[in-house]
């Protein structure tokens, strides 16, 4: 009777054994093939949800985003919060076995400025404030004079010219992530090819073809690789929602990049607890002309913003889990809380009436209207909401608006924006960044994307003290007056919150509640045994 | 001097004009392709991010961009003649070439089993169609191939993929793995299903009026069994329209389809021209331009010298 016993038991516990063995896989839909596996020469999201397995920064993200020690074990900043000591972990390894040190994290960013190499994201290395970096960019001092240092294998030693409150959240960023020197010097070109590719993340690569997959393994040599439960990952480019969502639905994928906001509701209905949608750091907008009359004036401006009925667009246009947005930056910025302009208390019908009254006041009418056209990137989403826009501002300001819609294909939408060459633009953004300043340093004079041609130097002079304001309540303080000026301004039209809405198998856990960049790694989720 | 070698030498003569004449083509085709990319709005570096002036500076003068249009051009016809297409804008881990061997025989693969089997099935089909010309079978035939002709494969492929991938559960949903016969078998068949009911159009109405010729109602007199009268007398010159279709049919399915590709997640030629235009990815265009119009090119003179195999009484 006991032998029995202890057979079954053994046979049990063998069973156990290897079913907690198994093979944990998980294929991952991602939207498009990636640009890139090189994070310093990265771009785009696609690159980025890979790159987030394969390599690790010095701080990183836990499943929520929180910002958490990467491949530093430590890290000291001094009084005048300019200069970043970071201690190496020991145990970081690359996926062949070397250590991990300091001078690989000095090689990379000073890969990442130097204007031979040309990196796409190098303008992420000027925000990030490091000592010398914007004059590197420029060609005006030697990618040497970068204040990144290696001070021993495992200590590092970063400046930056002034005090930047968000350093340690953009370390986090892939961009950042460190680089094999003698693996980049031995291939060149080629180091990211499977055969020759050197990591430090939780994942190396497999296997690659273009266009169809992208398939990482565990990598042995990761130091924190117990809790590693993913052996093996696929991300797929699916660049159509519909499809993705058929190879969902017949199994080959068991995660989403997206899902077709059309289906929402079905989905919602037939598989609700496989439907996940979270908040992200990004604002859909429009940009108002203000080199073109009549948008040079605020209260075309404030008209054309009262007219539009956030609860619709959110609710009835898209429905997927978007907000209403009254300011520029969303309220899941962390440590932020938005301001709440007047505008935002008032009903829709009392924002309609204000409108009204304002186009009146500019002589516009049913029989001397406003004719403008909107722009927007060619998309069935963008074109609803322009559509809907479109036919709010058409009833709700009683005919003194004629609006017409007009699609471009992407890079020429891009051109047309910059030059200035259109009177109302679609536009996103989504924050690089979990601050406020990722959102609000887009209309400040200089940048790029202030397509609106927004000039106030109260704002930018605001901006440039809060950037360096340390103290995190103060900061986040300017922040939202900042954003008042934007509501009391109105160079945009702010139309919602961003969110994130995917399909994930019931099987696969870990996915969180909250994440506001929408960085999932891989690392963080498991199959349910 | 001996006719078949005086033939023979002809044919030589007339390849060797078909290829003189396919360089300045491709030439022409070259230079306004380029003129025509180059003139789209935008660049390879086109960004919503900010980019600061000397950034964009650094990398236009990375890939030669900051350079003239006309030595670009230079640079260009350099590549195409040492066929070494350079770096793809885009896609920073590859060259051209590798993108495009890959994807290439991605697409040749397909290609090759969607165009026989349109080939065969539509053969089949428009023959069994003549021969029971306004029958129920006749229409039965034809009806399916004006569906075929009618049915877009952005519409084909997804119902394909419902029916035996989502509800049946017996094919995959996509993906290549390498080509493996599962795998192959929905994006082949939605490839052809278009093809298959053209060529079935198109051998009906010739068969039809080669049943109806003079020949093979010498041939039925003379007590032919009507098998023989069809394979040794019917089909060959019937084929003749088909062949015609046959030479731009090749090259369009290998060239690749966009829709089937993006339904079927396949790793072909299509997505990469199209995503070569969307990301003003200069050289990956030009260079599919050129593979695609040379392809182009060498299929018409194939079935210009097949016309000439087929039938005798056509002159070079």
């Amino acid at each position: 009777m006991q032998v029995k016993t202890i057979i079954k038991s053994t046979l049990l516990a063998c069973l156990l054994f290897t079913s907690a063995n198994a093979m944990q896989e998980l294929v991952r839909g991602n939207g498009a093939e990636p640009a890139t596996l090189d994070p310093t020469l990265g771009e785009g999201i696609p690159g980025s949800n890979i790159m987030r397995d394969l390599y690790e920064t010095l701080m990183t993200e836990d499943k929520e985003g929180n910002v958490i020690l990467g491949q530093a074990s430590s890290y000291t900043i001094s009084d005048d919060k300019k200069v970043y000591t970071f201690k190496i972990r020991e145990n970081a390894k690359w996926s062949n076995g070397d250590p991990v040190t300091a001078h690989d994290f000095e090689y990379s960013f000073k890969r990442g400025v130097d204007p031979k190499v040309a990196a796409r994201y190098s303008w992420y290395f000027k925000i990030l404030g490091i000592k010398n970096g914007a004059a590197i960019l420029e060609g005006k001092k030697p990618v040497s004079s970068l204040g990144v240092k290696a001070l021993d294998d495992k200590t590092l030693e970063i400046n930056l010219h002034s005090p930047i409150p968000y350093f340690l959240m953009g370390i986090s960023h892939v961009t950042t992530a460190p680089v094999p020197k003698k693996i980049i010097e031995r291939y060149g070109k080629n180091w990211t090819k499977p055969a020759n590719i050197v990591t430090n993340g939780a994942y190396k690569l497999q296997e690659w073809v273009v266009n169809e997959k992208i398939v990482l393994t565990k990598n042995d040599m990761y130091y924190d690789k117990a809790k590693v439960q993913i052996d093996k990952v696929t991300f797929v480019p699916i660049p159509e929602q519909s499809t993705e969502l058929n190879r969902y639905k017949a199994g080959d994928v068991d995660y989403t990049d997206e899902l077709p906001k059309s289906k929402y509701q079905s989905l919602l209905k037939s598989i609700p607890n496989e439907v996940k949608v979270l908040g992200r750091v990004g604002t859909y907008y429009y940009y108002l002309n203000m080199k073109k009359k009549p948008f040079d004036d605020v209260r075309v401006r404030k008209a054309l913003s009262y007219a539009v009925n956030r609860d619709i667009i959110t609710k009835k246009v898209l429905g997927t889990g978007e907000k209403p947005a009254y300011t520029f930056v969303p309220n899941i910025v962390s440590g932020y809380t938005a301001p709440v302009p007047e505008y935002a208390t008032w009903t829709q019908k009392e924002r309609n009436a204000k409108a009204l009254s304002l186009m009146k006041e500019l002589g516009y009418s049913k029989e001397n209207p406003l004719k403008f056209e909107i722009l927007y990137n060619t998309s069935e989403q963008h074109k609803r909401v322009a559509l809907a826009i479109a036919s709010m501002w058409k009833t709700s300001l009683k005919g003194s608006v004629v609006v017409s819609l007009k699609n471009q294909e992407w890079k020429t939408y891009l051109e047309e924006k910059k030059s200035g060459n259109y009177q109302v633009a679609r536009a996103g953004w989504i924050g690089d960044y979990n601050e406020a300043s990722t959102m609000l340093d887009l209309l400040t004079v200089g940048h790029s994307s202030n397509s609106s041609f927004y000039e106030n130097p109260q704002y930018d002079k605001l901006m440039n003290i809060a950037r360096s304001t340390t103290d995190d309540i103060k900061r986040n303080k300017l922040y939202a007056d900042v954003d008042s000026i934007v509501a009391r301004d109105m160079p945009i039209i702010p139309i919602y919150q961003y969110s994130q809405a995917r399909l994930v198998k019931s099987y696969v856990g870990g996915y969180p509640k909250v994440n506001p960049l929408g960085a999932i790694y891989t690392k963080h989720l498991y199959i349910k045994k | 001097m001996n006719p078949l070698f005086s033939k023979e030498k002809k044919l030589l003569q007339f390849i060797i004009k078909r290829v003189l004449i396919a360089i300045p083509t491709l030439l022409v085709l070259i230079t306004i392709s380029f003129v025509l990319v180059h003139s789209a709005p935008g660049s390879p570096f086109t960004d919503d991010r900010n980019i600061s002036p000397a950034i964009m500076k650094n990398i236009e003068a990375k890939y030669h961009l900051d350079k003239p249009l006309y030595v670009q051009y230079v640079y260009y016809l350099k590549d195409v003649v040492t066929w070494d297409f350079g770096p793809s804008f885009k896609y920073k881990d590859f060259s051209i070439n590798d993108l495009v061997n890959e994807s290439f025989s991605v697409s040749l693969k397909i290609g090759f089993w969607a165009f026989l089997f349109a080939v065969l099935a539509g053969m089949a089909c428009g023959i069994v169609a003549a021969l029971n010309q306004n029958t129920k079978i006749d229409y039965a035939v034809m009806s399916f191939a004006m569906v075929g002709v009618a049915i877009p494969n952005f519409v084909l492929g997804p119902i394909l993929v419902v029916v035996f991938a989502i509800y049946f559960k017996v094919l995959p949903a996509g993906g290549w793995n390498g080509g493996g016969l599962e795998y192959l078998i929905l994006p082949v068949f939605a490839m052809s299903f278009r093809y298959i009911a053209s060529i079935a159009r198109i051998m009906r109405a010739s068969m039809i009026e080669v049943l109806n010729s003079n020949f093979i109602r010498t041939a039925k007199a003379k007590g032919m069994g009507k098998t023989y009268i069809i394979f040794h007398h019917a089909l060959r010159p019937s084929i003749l329209p088909v062949v015609s279709y046959m030479g731009p049919a090749f090259v369009g399915i290998i060239t690749g389809s966009v829709v089937i590709e993006t339904i079927f997640g396949l790793p072909g030629i299509g997505q990469l021209f199209v995503n070569g235009a969307l990301n003003r990815d200069y050289n990956m265009v030009l260079t599919l331009t050129i593979i695609v119009g040379g392809l182009m090119i060498l299929f018409n003179t194939i079935v210009d010298i097949l016309y000439v195999v087929i039938d005798p009484k056509i002159k070079y």
